[in-house]
């Protein structure tokens, strides 16, 4: 049995007056990918934000291989690749000067395969151009160069393939294999379909939205 | 430890880069300034015994007003790129990314207000003792500004119009560095010594350089789990 | 909630259910006692003690201006304590009672200075002069007013609650600050200028009235402050279910 990474037990979000989930459950263990499912404005990146610990709307309780995140949190992030909805890319700055500070504040990127990533993501030639004369795409590749360079455990990726065209999502799907037969696991929301050789697990987030909840005290 | 002196050193190389390519907000906060010292003249009265009399006050409130005009940039595009939910995962202390950019903000816009205060004291009338004293109390008292001002810039980052409330949060805290900034320079002005006002200032920078990161670090995770 | 060296009612008191009876049990004798205490010392006060050697009668609206002055600084701590109990402990109660506070204390704040403008115009001969007190209290009226705008700016009631938190704390830090430099300040300007308060100990019959008015106004604004805080927690518990049977629908 592999080992359980992340887990969530009982969350409960709302917003704006409407429970978006209740009482969901969710075990991440290694080698597993995982993608939440649900339309649009169910809650999807919300869970994620959570689930990384950019939000703090909600009950519930969440562990980082069997221990309290609230005391393992440090650890929890050193071993945390997250791509955000919004990429994290600085329109002014280079790929590369965007790359070195993500490495700088994320240990478990390897600023040494920086080069080789932007490479791989299809940049190559574009390292000093300011981010903001690229297209939206080019611009996401640059977030998405960190997966190339990342030695993180878990990767939480919400919508990473925004942008990126067929080839691009392949070579994606492939690495996401990879990491997780090194032992790593995926956290993702896509819109995408993705390739049916990738053994995935899924959690759809309207199956915990509640429309009434009784409160307790 | 290392890793983290490089973060600090990689985050202020950062700030400034984004700075120097981002050239009308670094000047616009000296034009300020200057076009508000000059507003008094023209508004009040040019006569220089007057002048020289409110100059310790009148620059003092343009530093002030220009060091909380340039505030609100600290974080915003850091915020709207998604730069700042990475800086939040990131398992180094938050604080300290903080307060390296709010170095490199300082050294753009105080010790810029600084260098540039000697125009306006003269523009002002204000008597040559009082230079020194102008310049020594704007060199200690405007990274408290920028320190205090970087908690109203995270308290108020992800609101669409944080300008006027930024001003309304910090404003009030920013008075007892106003009242011991132009005390110093009134004192320099009138022959006397300054080293009183100075350790207060520097006092008041201490506590701010303790205090203030951790409070802007905190109120930036409010922020972006809103 | 992992530590229980805290008592057993600071966590009956993150029940907002049980916040909700207990001040409703509390309210009537903060009504009854408050409003006897505000009478006596404002009969007192206004019509019985001696008239001061100097102000004449003009000194009475001290039974105003020093309670709600002194009241207006502690409902600023009360709500920067309540912020970071609600920032630590997550609970929602603490986050209601500055909610609450804020508008009180500023309203307090408000009433201070003004019955200090009405005290000055017959001793200083205008309404405003910038006494080291007065400037004080301005400059917590700003700080008062600076919490309620973050409140209202941001949509979210929990971050709304947390950021003006964290404001109060800062704010908390800096008023001793503020009160140390304002009162250098108006030496430095101001040498000789004639304090409201500053008095040779106070007779007796003079502060005794003082004090059951400050009494009297820490109960009533209390009960101003409870009740704030019952409607906001039926507001932000609409939902649930005892708050549903209590209303009746």
């Amino acid at each position: 049995m592999a080992q359980a990474l992340l887990t969530a037990q009982s969350l409960f979000c709302e917003r704006d007056d409407r429970v978006l989930f209740d009482q969901l459950e969710l075990a991440v263990s290694e080698g597993e990918i995982w993608q939440v499912e649900g339309r649009n404005g169910s809650g999807k990146t919300t869970l994620l934000r959570i689930l990384c610990g950019l939000s703090s709307h909600f009950e519930g309780e969440l562990y980082w291989r069997g221990e309290s995140m609230d005391e393992v949190r440090e650890q929890f992030l050193s071993e945390l690749l997250y791509i955000g909805h919004q990429a994290g890319v600085s329109a002014m700055l280079t790929a590369e000067e965007n790359l070195h500070w993500q490495c700088a504040l994320h240990p478990s990127l390897d600023v040494s395969r920086a080069q080789q990533a932007l490479e791989r993501v299809g940049l190559k030639g574009f390292e000093d151009v300011p981010a903001h004369q690229l297209s939206a795409g080019q611009k996401r590749r640059i977030a998405l160069a960190k997966l190339y360079m990342s030695r993180a455990k878990l990767w939480i990726l919400d919508e990473p393939f925004t942008a990126i065209d067929k080839i691009g999502v392949a070579a994606k799907e492939a690495l996401m294999v990879e990491h997780i037969q090194a032992g790593g696991s995926v956290i993702m929301t896509t819109h995408q379909d993705l390739s049916s050789q990738i053994p995935l697990h899924t959690i759809n987030v309207e199956h915990f939205a509640s429309t009434q909840r009784e409160w307790s005290e | 430890m290392s890793s983290t002196l490089q973060l600090f050193r990689q985050t202020f190389k950062r700030d400034l880069t984004l700075a120097f390519r981002r050239k009308s907000e670094l000047v616009n906060p000296l034009i300020f300034f200057l076009i508000v010292a000059s507003l008094f003249p023209i508004g009040v009265s040019p006569e220089p015994n007057f002048l020289s009399q409110l100059a310790p006050g009148l620059v003092w409130v343009a530093a002030l007003l220009a060091t909380l005009l340039s505030m609100e940039t600290l974080f915003k595009s850091d915020y709207e790129d998604g730069s700042l939910e990475q800086l939040l995962l990131s398992p180094q202390p938050v604080f300290l990314v903080v307060l390296s950019k709010v170095l490199a903000h300082w050294l753009l816009s105080g010790l810029a207000l600084t260098i540039v205060a000697p125009l306006l004291g003269v523009m002002l009338f204000l008597p040559s003792e009082g230079m020194p004293g102008l310049m020594l109390s704007l060199l200690l008292g405007t990274p408290t500004l920028s320190l205090i001002g970087a908690i109203g810039a995270a308290l108020t980052v992800g609101l669409r119009r944080g300008g006027v409330l930024i001003s309304l949060l910090v404003l009030p805290l920013y008075i007892p560095v106003l009242i011991f900034g132009s005390s110093a320079v009134q004192a320099a002005v009138t022959g006397l010594p300054l080293d009183g006002y100075l350790a207060l200032l520097g006092a008041m920078l201490a506590l701010a350089l303790a205090l203030a990161p951790i409070a802007a670090g905190a109120a930036l995770r409010i922020s972006v789990s809103g | 909630m992992a530590s229980s060296w805290l008592p057993r009612w600071f966590y009956q008191l993150a029940s907002p259910r049980w916040c909700y009876s207990i001040t409703g049990k509390l309210i009537p004798w903060f009504a009854a006692t408050g409003g006897l205490l505000f009478l006596v010392g404002l009969i007192w006060g206004l019509a019985f003690a001696p008239s001061d050697y100097q102000q004449g009668n003009s000194f009475r609206i001290i039974y105003l201006h020093v309670p709600t002055a002194i009241l207006a600084q502690s409902f600023y701590m009360m709500m920067a304590i309540a912020g970071a109990i609600g920032l630590i402990w997550k609970m929602k109660v603490a986050d209601m009672v500055a909610k609450s506070v804020a508008p009180l204390g500023a309203a307090l704040a408000v009433l201070a200075l003004a019955t200090g403008a009405i005290w000055g115009k017959p001793t200083w001969g205008s309404w405003w002069v910038w006494d080291a007190r007065l400037t004080s209290m301005l400059v917590l009226l700003f700080l008062y007013l600076g919490v309620m705008a973050l409140n209202s700016a941001i949509e979210s009631e929990t971050t709304a609650a947390k950021s003006t938190a964290v404001l109060a704390l800062v704010g908390l830090v800096n008023i001793p600050i503020i009160k140390y430099s304002v009162e250098w300040w108006n030496t430095l300007h101001q040498p000789a200028t004639f304090k409201l308060t500053e008095k040779p100990a106070m007779p007796a019959e003079m502060w005794i009235p003082l004090l059951v008015m400050v009494i009297a106004l820490y109960l009533l604004f209390g009960l101003a402050m409870m009740l704030r805080l019952r409607n906001e927690i039926l507001r932000r518990e609409r939902r649930a279910g005892w708050v549903k049977e209590l209303l009746g629908s």
